[in-house]
C-alpha cells in the first residue's frame, strides 16, 4: 500500500470515530428523554447553587483540557513520521516560553478555580442555616438498618422511609444513625448529601423550590438492605403540609416501645406515617445511648435548645 | 478440644452455594491442570530451582506479571459480574443477592488496586529500574524475594474463601468501619480481607525499602540522580510513598482486627469507638496509593512519548519536579474522600485547595510530552497509541477529580455512579493504560521477541472504544441520581438502559483484554520472526535497551559509565572501546521468602478462624526463619571473567543464527491468519492422536 493511500485511509478511520461519537451521544440523549437528571434539574436553592458551580467550573477546566489535548493530538498528528513536510529537530521545544506557559497556565486555571470554590464552600456549608422569611422547620433523621425514621419534634409526626416538607421553607435536617453503620442522606433534586453516623448530629440545611415527589436514598454502603433504603421526599404547599401533620397526629403512635421495633433489621421497609408526641423524648434517649460513651458530645446543646 | 484445634472451622464452611462451589471447582481443574503439566513435563525441580526461589528481579517482574494477569482475568470476571446484575436489576432482580453482588464489588476493589496494578506496577520496576539504572541486582535481592512471596501469600487468601468459608467481606474496597467491625460484619470474609491485605501490604513496605536502597545506592558511575530516566524517578516517587504510607495501612487494619478479634473499641460505634478516626487512617493511606500506583505509569509515558518521538524529554528537570510534587500534595489531600463527613467549611476548603493543587504538577506533565512531541519524528506504535487513549481518558479523569475536590459539587456526587466513573477514568486511563502501553514498549526486552503490532492496535481501539460506552453512561446516571453499589434499583427510574449501554461497553472492553490475549499468542507463535536481535528494537534512549534481549542473569557484562541523560543514545552517537570483562557476584537463590510467607499465610489462617495455636506457632516459625537467614552467610557466589566472556559469546552466536532464520520481509499475523493457524495447529494434535 503506498503512503499516500495509507493517510487518506487514516483520514477515513478519524470521520468514522467521529461518526461513532456522534452516533453515541445521540442514543444516550435518547435514552435520556423524559427521566429525572436531578442534578441538572434542581428544585431547591442549595441544588441549584450546586448545579451552577458544576456547570461553571466544567466549562472552565473543558476550555482548558480541549487546548492541552488539541495540541497533543495536532502534534502527533503533525509530526507523524510519515509526513515529510514536517521538519524535525531534536533539541525543539524547550523554549522558555513553553516552559513558562506549562507551570502559568495550570496555575492560572487553578487560581481562578479556588477563587469560585473558596466562597462557595462558606456559603453552601450544609451546616449553616438558610436566610429566609419563612420559620425554619427542624427534622430529625435516624438511620437505622435499613430504612430512615423523620421524627419531627415541632409537629409531633414521624416518619419512616418518607419526609414531607412545605415549599420554599428552610429546612434543618439533624442526622444521626442509630445502631447503624455509616450513612449517606441524599436527596439529589434539592442538595449535595451528608453522612448520618451514631453519637454525632450532622445538621443539612436545605430548602425547596418547587413541590414534588423526589427521591431520596442512602449512598453510604451499609449492608444487606443498603439498595432498599430510599425514600420519597414530597414537597408540597405550606396548607397541604398542615392538613398532613394534623392526620399524620391521628395516626399509630410511634412510642418508645415502637421505636424499639422498628430498630430491628428490615429491608426494603414500605412508608409509614406515625403520630409521635414522645419523639424530643425517643430522640434524646437515643442520643444518650451513645453519649455516655465519650466525652466530647458537642451537639447536646442544640438538641436541648429545641426543648 | 475441637474449638482448640479447629477454632471456628466446621463443616459449614465447605462451599455450598453456586458461586463457591463454581469458584472451587474451577480454581481447583486449574490447579490441577498446571501440576499435572508440570508433573508431565518433569519441571518440578526446574521450577524450583530457575523460577520459584529465585533472587533475579528478572524473573521476580515475569512472576508478578503473571499473577497480576491472572488477577486482572479475576477481577475482571468480577466487573462483568457487576454489570450484569446491574442491567438486569432494572426489570426483576438480577441473578445476584445483595450479599453477594456486595462481595463482588469489595473483591473486584481489592483485587485491582492490590493484586493487579501493584502487582504489575511491581513487575516493571523490578524488571525495568535495575536495567535502567546499570544494576546488576538489587541492594537486598532476598527482601525482594520475601516481598514478592508476600504478595503471593494474599492472593491466595483472598481467593481462600472459595474452598473454605463461602464468604467475602462485603463492606467495599476499603472496609469501611463501623460496618466492617465486629457489631455489623460478623462473617470469616472481612477477616479474610484483613489477612490478604495485611499480609500482601507488609510484603508492599518491604519491596518499596529495597528499591528505595537500589536507586539511591545501586546507579552506574556517572549517572547522577538528575540523570535517571523518568521511569525510575516515577518508580523512585512512588517506592518514598509506599514506605511512607503502607505503615498506616498495617497499623490501621491491625487495630480494625484487634476490635474484630480481642472486642477492642477503637472504631466501634459503641463503648467509645470511633469509626471517623478509621476514615480518616485508611484514606490517608488510601489517596496516596492512587499516585503510588499512578507515577510509574507516568514515568513509562514519559519513556514512550520521548522514544517514538526521537526526541529527549523536553523539561527533564521540571517533569521530574512535577513528579515530587503530585508525591508530596498527594499526602494532604485524604480528606477529599469525605467532605460529606461534615468537619465544616473551612477543613473542606483547605483539603479542596491542596487537591486543586495537585492538578498543576499533573498538568505541567501533560506539557512536557507535548514540548516532547513538538517538532519529533512520531511513530504511532501501540505503545504510543496507548499514551493517545490515555490523553483523553485521563484527562476526563482530571476535570471531573477537580471538580469533586469542590465540596460543595462533591456533596452531590460523592458515593454517585460519576464518582465511579470518575476514579475509573484515572485507574484505566492513569494506571492501565500506561501498564499496556509498558507491556508492548518492554516486552521485547523481556520476552525476547516484540508484541504483534496489528492485534495489539485492536486490542488499543476495543479499550478505548469499551471505555468510553462503559463509563459515559456512568456519568450520566451519577447526574441522575443513581448512588454506587446498587444491587437493585426501582424500575420507574428510568436507569435500566443506561446500565444496559454500560454492559455493551463491558463487553467491548472484554474484547480487548481477549484480543490483547490473542495478540501475546499470536507473538508467541511469530516468535522467530519478531525476535529482537538487536537489544534495541524501538531505536530508544535508556540503558535497559542496551543489554541484549533478553538481558543475561547479571544484567550487563560490563557496567557501563553515564556522562549525561538518555544514556543510551548518548554511546550509539559515540560507540566506547569495550573494556575487559571481570568477575561479578550474584546472589544465590534461596527459598526462605518461600518459608516465610507460608508462615505467614498460616498465620493469617489462623486468625481467620480463630485456631489460635497455628497463629502462634506460624509466628514462631516465621521468626525461626528470618533469623536462620540472617546468620546465612554464604549468599553469593562469583561468576569469573572467563565464564562471563564465554557466555556473552554464546550468547552472540546464538542471536546470530536467530537472526540468519528470521525472514526479511514478514507481516505481523492478523486475526484471520491467527485463526487458521490455531485452527490447523489443533486439527495437527487431533490427527496425531489418532
Amino acid at each position: 500500500m503506498s503512503k499516500q493511500n495509507k493517510e487518506s485511509k487514516s483520514i477515513w478511520y478519524i470521520l468514522l470515530g467521529l461518526a461513532g461519537s456522534g452516533l453515541f451521544i445521540i442514543i444516550l440523549t435518547l435514552l435520556s428523554r423524559g427521566k429525572a437528571i436531578p442534578l441538572l434539574d434542581p428544585k431547591g436553592f442549595i441544588a441549584d447553587e450546586q448545579y451552577r458551580l458544576l456547570v461553571v467550573s466544567v466549562a472552565i477546566m473543558v476550555a482548558f483540557a480541549a487546548i492541552v489535548l488539541f495540541f497533543i493530538y495536532f502534534f502527533a498528528w503533525k509530526y507523524r513520521e510519515t509526513n515529510e513536510k514536517s521538519s524535525h529537530n531534536p533539541h525543539a521545544g524547550r523554549s522558555r516560553w513553553l516552559l513558562f506557559t506549562a507551570w502559568a497556565a495550570p496555575i492560572l486555571v487553578c487560581i481562578v478555580l479556588v477563587s469560585i470554590m473558596l466562597p462557595a464552600t462558606q456559603e453552601l456549608e450544609p451546616q449553616k442555616p438558610i436566610e429566609s422569611d419563612t420559620k425554619q422547620l427542624t427534622i430529625r433523621v435516624i438511620a437505622m438498618r435499613w430504612k430512615w425514621v423523620f421524627l419531627y419534634p415541632d409537629q409531633d409526626v414521624a416518619t419512616v422511609n418518607y419526609v414531607q416538607i412545605p415549599v420554599d421553607t428552610p429546612v434543618r435536617f439533624e442526622l444521626t444513625a442509630d445502631e447503624a453503620p455509616m450513612n449517606g442522606f441524599w436527596i439529589p433534586h434539592l442538595g449535595g448529601m451528608l453522612y448520618a453516623m451514631t453519637e454525632h448530629v450532622n445538621p443539612l440545611n436545605l430548602i425547596a423550590h418547587t413541590t414534588g415527589d423526589y427521591e431520596g436514598g442512602a449512598s453510604e454502603i451499609n449492608g444487606h438492605g443498603f439498595a432498599g433504603m430510599r425514600f420519597t421526599t414530597r414537597v408540597s404547599s405550606q396548607e397541604a403540609f398542615d392538613t398532613w401533620v394534623k392526620e399524620a397526629q391521628q395516626a399509630d403512635e410511634l412510642d418508645a416501645t415502637a421505636y424499639q421495633q422498628l430498630l430491628q433489621p428490615s429491608e426494603d421497609t414500605p412508608p409509614a406515617v406515625y403520630s409521635s408526641p414522645t419523639n424530643q423524648k425517643i430522640f434524646d434517649t437515643m442520643l444518650k445511648k451513645y453519649a455516655g460513651s465519650h466525652d466530647h458530645y458537642t451537639n447536646t446543646e442544640h438538641t436541648e435548645h429545641h426543648e | 478440644m475441637r474449638d482448640f484445634l479447629l477454632g471456628k472451622l466446621d463443616a459449614s464452611a465447605l462451599p455450598h452455594e453456586w458461586h463457591t462451589i463454581a469458584g472451587s471447582i474451577s480454581l481447583g481443574l486449574a490447579l490441577l491442570a498446571v501440576v499435572g503439566f508440570i508433573t508431565y513435563k518433569k519441571r518440578w525441580t526446574w521450577l524450583w530451582k530457575e523460577w520459584l526461589t529465585t533472587v533475579d528481579p528478572k524473573k521476580i517482574g515475569i512472576m508478578y506479571f503473571i499473577v497480576g494477569g491472572l488477577m486482572l482475568l479475576r477481577g475482571g470476571l468480577d466487573a462483568i459480574m457487576l454489570w450484569l446484575q446491574q442491567a438486569l436489576a432494572g426489570s426483576g432482580h438480577g441473578y445476584l443477592s445483595a450479599q453477594h453482588f456486595q462481595e463482588i464489588f469489595t473483591a473486584h476493589g481489592n483485587i485491582m488496586v492490590f493484586f493487579v496494578a501493584m502487582a504489575l506496577i511491581f513487575g516493571f520496576i523490578n524488571y525495568i529500574v535495575p536495567l535502567q539504572i546499570g544494576a546488576r541486582d538489587l541492594a537486598s535481592p532476598f527482601l525482594n524475594t520475601l516481598g514478592f512471596w508476600l504478595y503471593v501469600a494474599g492472593v491466595i487468601m483472598i481467593n481462600m474463601f472459595f474452598f473454605v468459608g463461602g464468604e467475602y467481606a462485603a463492606a467495599g474496597w476499603l472496609a469501611v468501619a463501623p460496618l466492617s467491625g465486629p457489631e455489623f460484619s460478623q462473617g470469616v470474609g472481612m477477616d479474610y480481607w484483613i489477612w490478604s491485605l495485611q499480609i500482601s501490604g507488609i510484603g508492599t513496605t518491604l519491596g518499596a525499602i529495597n528499591f528505595i536502597m537500589t536507586i539511591l545506592r545501586m546507579r552506574a558511575k556517572g549517572m547522577t540522580l538528575l540523570k535517571m530516566p523518568l521511569f525510575t524517578w516515577g518508580s523512585l516517587c512512588s517506592m518514598v510513598m509506599a514506605v511512607s504510607v503502607f505503615p498506616l495501612l498495617t497499623m490501621t487494619i491491625f487495630l480494625l482486627f484487634v476490635d474484630r478479634y480481642f472486642g477492642t473499641h477503637f472504631f466501634t460505634t459503641s463503648g467509645g469507638g470511633n469509626p471517623m478516626m478509621y476514615t480518616n487512617l485508611i484514606w490517608m493511606w488510601g489517596h496516596p496509593e492512587v499516585y503510588i500506583i499512578m507515577l510509574p505509569s507516568f514515568g513509562i509515558f514519559s519513556e514512550v512519548v520521548s522514544t517514538f518521538s526521537r526526541k529527549p524529554v523536553a523539561f527533564y528537570k521540571t517533569a521530574v519536579a512535577g513528579m515530587i510534587g503530585v508525591a508530596t500534595i498527594s499526602l494532604l489531600v485524604w480528606l477529599h474522600h469525605f467532605f460529606t463527613m461534615g468537619a465544616g467549611a473551612d477543613v473542606n476548603s483547605a483539603f479542596g485547595v491542596a487537591t486543586m493543587l495537585i492538578g498543576i504538577p499533573t498538568t505541567v506533565l501533560l506539557f512536557n510530552w507535548i514540548g516532547t512531541m513538538y517538532k519529533g519524528r512520531i511513530r504511532f506504535t501501540t505503545p504510543f497509541l496507548w499514551f493517545l487513549g490515555f490523553a483523553i481518558v485521563f484527562a476526563i479523569g482530571g476535570i471531573t477529580g477537580i471538580l469533586l475536590a469542590i465540596p460543595p459539587v462533591d456533596f452531590q456526587l460523592h458515593n454517585s455512579l460519576f464518582l465511579v466513573a470518575h476514579f475509573h477514568s484515572t485507574a484505566i486511563g492513569g494506571v492501565l493504560f500506561g501498564i499496556f502501553a509498558g507491556l508492548n514498549y518492554w516486552f521485547p526486552k523481556i520476552a525476547g521477541f516484540r508484541l504483534n503490532e496489528r492485534i495489539g492496535r485492536y486490542a488499543v481501539w476495543s479499550w478505548i472504544v469499551g471505555f468510553f460506552v462503559a463509563f459515559t453512561p456512568l456519568y450520566i446516571l451519577g447526574l441522575m441520581g443513581a448512588t454506587r453499589r446498587l444491587d437493585q434499583y426501582d424500575a420507574s427510574r428510568g436507569w435500566q438502559p443506561f446500565f444496559v449501554v454500560s454492559l455493551i461497553g463491558g463487553v467491548i472492553i472484554m474484547i480487548g483484554v481477549a484480543l490483547q490475549l490473542i495478540q501475546i499468542i499470536a507473538s508467541f507463535m511469530q516468535r522467530r520472526d519478531l525476535a529482537d536481535t538487536t537489544g534495541d528494537p524501538w531505536d530508544s534512549r535508556n540503558l535497559e535497551w542496551s543489554t541484549p534481549s533478553t538481558p543475561p542473569i547479571y544484567n550487563f557484562a560490563i557496567i557501563p559509565e553515564v556522562t549525561s541523560r538518555d544514556a543510551f543514545w548518548e554511546m550509539k552517537q559515540s560507540p566506547q572501546p569495550k573494556p575487559p570483562y571481570q568477575d561479578i557476584h550474584m546472589p544465590k537463590n534461596t527459598a526462605t521468602g518461600i518459608y516465610i510467607s507460608a508462615f505467614a499465610f498460616l498465620m493469617g489462617f489462623g486468625f481467620v478462624w480463630h485456631i489460635n495455636w497455628l497463629a502462634v506457632v506460624s509466628i514462631i516459625g516465621a521468626i525461626v526463619v528470618v533469623v536462620m537467614r540472617m546468620f546465612d552467610e554464604n549468599t553469593e557466589y562469583t561468576i569469573p571473567a572467563a565464564v562471563v566472556e564465554e557466555m556473552e559469546e554464546t550468547r552472540a552466536r546464538e542471536i546470530t543464527s536467530i537472526k540468519a532464520q528470521q525472514k526479511p520481509d514478514h507481516e505481523d499475523m492478523g486475526l484471520v491468519e491467527f485463526a487458521t493457524t490455531t485452527l490447523k495447529w489443533a486439527l495437527s494434535l487431533v490427527r496425531r492422536k489418532t
